[in-house]
């Protein structure tokens, strides 16, 4: 068990370093030097070398791969062109609102797509099963872009019920999270729906009902008890996927977040801050993935303890 | 032991006489899925209207997609523009008809060059095992780890835009996913009689992938192919979207909807009709999609 989990550790560490070698080399194909970049139209060309053996870019790019690394683990990304400030406290703030928005999502997400799961599978093949399978199969084909838009047009302005965009108190957050979380809850919708109908033609279920406990009781203590090892799983998976990939609904809502950042690097040429908010959504979900095995772990007792189904 | 080998070669010798034994199987479960899928069924209909559409295109609009007409900019729905123009003028309907030929390459083009590098490697991987296994295994980790968006993002940063960019990056992004699980089929087929049927008669190794073990991945590639195809048209309409895909004045989906979006108040079926149109292929793909996923997976079949 152990030795389990620390080579699951293992797998993620390396994970991640993958991940920062490729982007690393990914970045500096990039043509032009990033010292010009940084220089702007200024720079002469002694200004620029100077520059250039200022930040390291002329040693061979090994080491300087193994510096960033390095630096990283001090907590220093480096400092952003556009913008200049360092890119760890840009990142900080930004991680902030992608966190409040991820959160408000997930929480919306979760409670519509168990809640229309659930009522899906209990009423199988009736009106609301293929009704909410049919919106939930649209909840994941739409794009995010669309669900904001419409959201922005018909709820903010039409009906002046929510602000449009920008970050003014807990408000101008609703639409946002709607729009990011819609995607979620149709997938969660349709797997608590599958394994809610798995779970239900088990045996165990007949003895409870046998036993004379009611519909209600056979459905939330004995069947849902037991369908929410895979869903939570997927939840947790979820929630590092809505902290990373909050790109676009950032950029429509006008939220200062991570994705909003790393747009903005790509705008600015800004390499130093793309690397940044990409290394640190990476690692976001390679810990979200991580956190999700364990959670599997801890919550089914058969591989707790050991065993587990082979 | 003799027998044992014997027993292997007539299984071996069978399987051959019977042609393409699960290709065979997976045509009647398709035949079965369509007469009880209705959904599907209208998703092919609806696919195929997609084509037709992208291909009939001149013939079917007397406008040509970058005709700009500034006297006519953001005029709404009419006789003359059924769907109204854009800010440049330009009938949206005609740039949705050709927007349909990009938008469906970019569906169709980096999903099967993604589904051909990942199933190559995917084999490899599971056939060889080892080191080679570990080595490409680790990167498609590596490539699955990141927020898709980000790393389209990153790619077409460093590749610069334009269509052949494009398609470069959605293959990088998705052969991973691919090579995944054509090496868990790859490691399950590996133990199956019949392998060790073919093996016993000595069938070498690019033979028994080429015949033996792809045949038999085929069901699962075809639902990984309906599957990522609406993905890759998502992704693309994403970055079109952020301005990172397709340059104007070619027309695309994703385009259309962030040319519209800055005359979302003023002018919204600028966005709208490229909008739903994107959901309406990505839609009948996905129900598609998951049609067959049903059809083929016998655990299922019974719902």
């Amino acid at each position: 068990m152990k030795k389990k989990l620390l080579s699951r550790l293992g797998q993620s560490l390396i994970a991640l370093l993958g991940v920062a070698l490729l982007l690393f080399l990914m970045l500096r194909v990039v043509p032009g030097n990033p010292a010009a970049v940084m220089m702007g139209e200024h720079g002469d060309n002694a200004a620029i070398a100077r520059m250039t053996a200022e930040l390291g870019l002329d040693q061979p790019i090994l080491t300087q791969f193994f510096r960033y690394i390095g630096d990283c683990f001090t907590g220093n990304f480096g400092t952003s062109y556009s913008l200049s400030k360092p890119v760890a406290e840009l990142m900080g703030g930004a991680f902030l609102n992608t966190l409040w928005l991820a959160l408000a999502a997930a929480l919306f997400a979760w409670i519509l797509g168990i809640a229309c799961g659930v009522i899906a599978a209990v009423r199988k093949n009736g009106i609301l099963d293929h009704l909410f399978m049919g919106v939930s199969l649209m909840g994941v084909s739409i794009p995010v872009f669309l669900t904001a838009m419409i959201l922005q047009y018909f709820i903010a302005f039409r009906l002046h019920w929510l602000p449009i965009a920008g970050m003014d108190g807990w408000k101008s957050f609703i639409l946002p999270a709607i729009a990011l979380g819609w995607n979620s809850a149709g997938s969660v919708a349709r797997l608590v729906r599958s394994t809610l109908l798995d779970i239900l033609q088990e045996d165990y279920i007949d003895t409870a009902r046998a036993k004379g406990r009611s519909q209600l009781g056979v459905l939330v203590f004995h069947a849902l008890r037991n369908a929410m090892l895979p869903v939570v799983t997927m939840m947790a998976l979820q929630l590092s996927g809505l902290l990373s990939g909050a790109v676009i609904t950032e950029t429509m809502f006008s939220i200062n977040g991570i994705g909003r950042l790393a747009v903005q690097a790509i705008s600015g040429r800004d390499i130093p801050l793309l690397q940044g908010t990409v290394l640190f959504s990476t690692a976001v979900v390679i810990l979200g993935n991580l956190g999700a095995d364990l959670l599997y772990t801890v919550l089914d007792p058969r591989i707790r303890k050991g065993g587990g189904p082979q | 032991m003799k027998n044992r080998q014997k027993e292997l070669a007539e299984l071996h010798q069978r399987r051959l006489e019977d042609g393409n034994g699960p290709v065979s199987a997976f045509r009647a479960d398709l035949f079965r899925m369509f007469r009880k899928n209705r959904a599907a069924a209208l998703s092919v209909l609806v696919i195929l209207l997609l084509i037709l559409a992208a291909v009939f295109a001149p013939v079917l609009t007397p406008y040509s997609y970058d005709d700009m007409d500034l006297g006519n900019r953001l005029s709404p729905p009419s006789a003359a523009h059924l769907l109204g123009t854009d800010e440049g003028g330009r009938d949206i309907l005609t740039r949705l008809l050709y927007g349909a030929r990009i938008s469906l390459l970019i569906g169709v083009v980096p999903t099967v060059v993604s589904i051909l590098i990942g199933a190559a490697l995917g084999t490899i991987a599971g056939w060889r095992g080892g080191i080679t296994d570990t080595v490409i295994m680790r990167l498609a980790d590596i490539v699955l780890a990141f927020p898709s968006m980000l790393l389209a993002m990153v790619i077409m940063f460093t590749l610069g835009d334009g269509l052949v960019n494009v398609f470069l990056t959605l293959a990088l992004l998705n052969w991973a996913a691919v090579a995944r699980v054509v090496r868990a089929e790859t490691l399950r087929l590996k133990n199956t009689e019949y392998i060790e049927a073919a093996r016993a008669i000595g069938v070498s190794g690019p033979v028994m992938l080429l015949r033996h073990i792809l045949p038999n991945c085929l069901p699962t590639l075809i639902v990984l192919f309906t599957l990522n195809v609406p993905a890759a048209i998502l992704t693309e309409s994403s970055l079109s979207f952020l301005g990172m895909g397709i340059q104007p004045p070619s027309a695309s989906w994703g385009l259309m909807v962030n040319a519209g979006k800055n005359y979302l108040y003023s002018a919204p079926w600028i966005c709208a009709a490229p909008g739903l149109i994107i959901m309406v292929a990505v839609l009948a793909f996905n129900f598609l999609g998951d049609g067959l996923r049903d059809a083929l997976d016998p655990h299922q079949k019974n719902r």
